[in-house]
């Protein structure tokens, strides 16, 4: 009997450490000394120091960054609108809306990238942080339009109806009621769409400007012409970002009345 | 007053809706500009011809649907639906098992490994597979364990080939399959399984006849996340197969950035959405389960 039970946790183990073994190497060799990133030549932290001297990486970083502030607040604010106007206003129409505006992340991601590359060349468009802002709001949309809707459909209504029969105006009651109890749900949306953003390249390759680089962008260059160990730092560097954004929308996404699987299975 | 009452009401009411509708707007207008209208656009464009030299001209034609069926672009789509049909099995064959034993685990030990298994879901893809690129270069880390413990004697090189595409795949793709079926075994009420055990029947049988029909919509909304994508994620043919493996999504891209026929590539995207949605109908026909198990 004890058998029966020791060999699904093996086969658990093993299967989450080969998931693993990747991510732990780049981190390992980001600290080599060695150019060569199969010889170990002692710990080093000169690749960190040469990534930081890199203008055009740097810049590629920061537009990444940017693109994923604007278009996670820019997909918080309409996903948030829309869900919580389609439990008060039901209009025949909000099915198809709906479903249209989780297309983005159903379809791959490809096809959602000469989607946008067509068309924005059709309204004449110009490539660049415009294109892509508009793109990955896009994306990011339906994240944070689920999450919002699922932590809805467990609120309590009655509170909303006993804040409006204290005399609380419509406004008053969504501020002050349904907001904070949303908000968790918005934050662990913004976050995730946040990462998504920043990870995002299929889409970006598509959409961009030709003076326009984001960081995924240019890891992809590196990575199909040859890496340099720089990238092991730079890729380290991110996944502790990644990782703590990540760490933090389950924690703030987390229900207290528990319930929702949903939001913790994203 | 007994006449103002309700008009005062009605008109808040109407008020309200106003208000309502207006945070609707950014939504509804947002997804019909952005969404709707570049699919309908690709859905036109598929149909127009190409200029001899830059752009579309506005004539119907039903060349680039018979384009596809050319000799290349069909190897094209068999080779993908055979990778996707590779990297599928293999996914089965992990996830499955995966997410059936880590919903028998302890809820402590469900969380622990729900976020075990989110974490390099949120690290980027390209990280990830830079990672797979340390271990198969010729001379990597692969060889070297497999030379150092006297296995082969001479570096595989696995890097660039086809079996490096296929593990590409299934490291990228393997968590979606796994969050499908433990969304459906988590569910699993696992005394009907004793039951059948107590009234006779073998382990095996219990599971063929009770757990996998039960888990049938985990399993295929799994196999929906899995299949459809392997056949676009271009960059992993590019990044672990070199130049050797060409699948759809490769040739989408290339259409498109360098031998600029948009109307080709609009084609073979629409071919690939109709794939798509069809897989998708077929999983709803056999589950009778509207959404996809486990996709958020």
């Amino acid at each position: 009997m004890k058998n029966r039970t020791k060999l699904p946790n093996i086969f658990l183990g093993v299967v989450t450490v080969v998931f693993y073994l990747p991510i732990l190497l780049v981190i390992l060799y980001s600290f080599n000394e060695s150019r060569i990133s199969s010889v170990w030549e002692g710990f080093s932290l000169k690749w960190y120091a040469e990534l930081f001297r890199d203008k055009a990486l740097l810049e590629a970083l920061m537009n990444s960054i940017v693109l994923a502030v604007l278009s996670s607040l820019a997909a918080a604010v309409i996903g948030t609108l829309g869900s919580v106007g389609m439990t008060r206003v039901k209009l025949r129409t909000n099915g198809l809306i709906e479903y249209i505006s989780t297309l983005p992340i159903m379809i791959p991601e490809i096809i959602l990238g000469i989607v946008f590359l067509t068309f924005f060349s059709l309204i004449s468009l110009p490539f660049g942080m415009t294109t892509l802002l508009i793109a990955h709001t896009a994306f990011c949309i339906p994240y944070v339009f689920i999450l919002v809707k699922a932590r809805l459909a467990g609120m309590d209504k009655s509170l909303i109806e006993a804040a409006r029969d204290l005399g609380a105006s419509e406004f008053r009651a969504f501020l002050d009621i349904t907001l904070p109890l949303i908000f968790p749900a918005i934050a662990s949306g913004m976050l995730l769409s946040f990462a998504m953003s920043l990870d995002d390249v299929v889409i970006s390759i598509f959409v961009t400007g030709v003076n326009t680089n984001t960081l995924p962008l240019k890891i992809y260059t590196q990575l199909k012409t040859g890496v340099t160990p720089k990238m092991n730092a730079l890729c380290t560097l991110m996944f502790i970002v990644t990782f703590l954004l990540g760490v933090l929308s389950v924690y703030i996404g987390k229900n207290p009345n528990s319930n929702h699987q949903k939001e913790e299975r994203l | 007053m007994n006449e103002i009452v309700p008009r005062n009401v009605k008109h808040k009411d109407n008020r309200r809706l106003g208000i309502s509708v207006l945070s609707l707007l950014p939504l509804y207008i947002f997804t019909l500009l952005f969404v709707a209208g570049p699919l309908v656009y690709m859905f036109i464009l598929s149909f127009m011809q190409r200029a001899e030299v830059w752009g579309v001209v506005n004539e119907f034609t039903l060349k680039n649907y018979a384009g596809i069926a050319e000799p290349i672009y069909l190897k094209t789509f068999l080779e993908s639906f055979k990778l996707a049909i590779i990297s599928t099995l293999s996914i089965i064959l992990i996830g499955y098992p995966f997410g059936y034993f880590m919903a028998k685990l302890s809820a402590v030990w469900r969380k622990r490994m729900m976020l075990l298994l989110m974490i390099p879901f949120w690290i980027s893809s390209l990280i990830r597979l830079y990672g797979w690129i340390i271990i198969f270069r010729a001379n990597g880390v692969l060889d070297k364990v497999l030379m150092g413990i006297g296995i082969t004697d001479a570096p595989l090189k696995l890097l660039y080939t086809y079996p490096a595409v296929v593990v590409g795949m299934v490291y990228s793709l393997l968590p979606f399959m796994i969050f499908s079926v433990y969304a459906s075994a988590e569910k699993l009420d696992w005394s009907i399984i004793e039951a059948a055990r107590d009234l006779g029947a073998t382990r095996w049988k219990a599971f063929l006849t009770i757990t996998l029909k039960l888990t049938l919509p985990g399993l295929l909304s799994g196999v929906v996340l899995t299949f459809i994508p392997s056949m676009g994620l271009f960059f992993i043919a590019d990044i672990m197969g070199g130049n050797k493996v060409v699948l759809v999504g490769n040739v989408i891209q290339e259409q498109l950035m360098k031998a600029h026929n948009w109307p080709f590539a609009a084609a073979l995207s629409v071919v690939l959405m109709i794939l798509t949605s069809l897989m998708i109908l077929l999983y709803r026909k056999i589950t009778h389960v509207k959404d996809l198990e486990g996709l958020v």
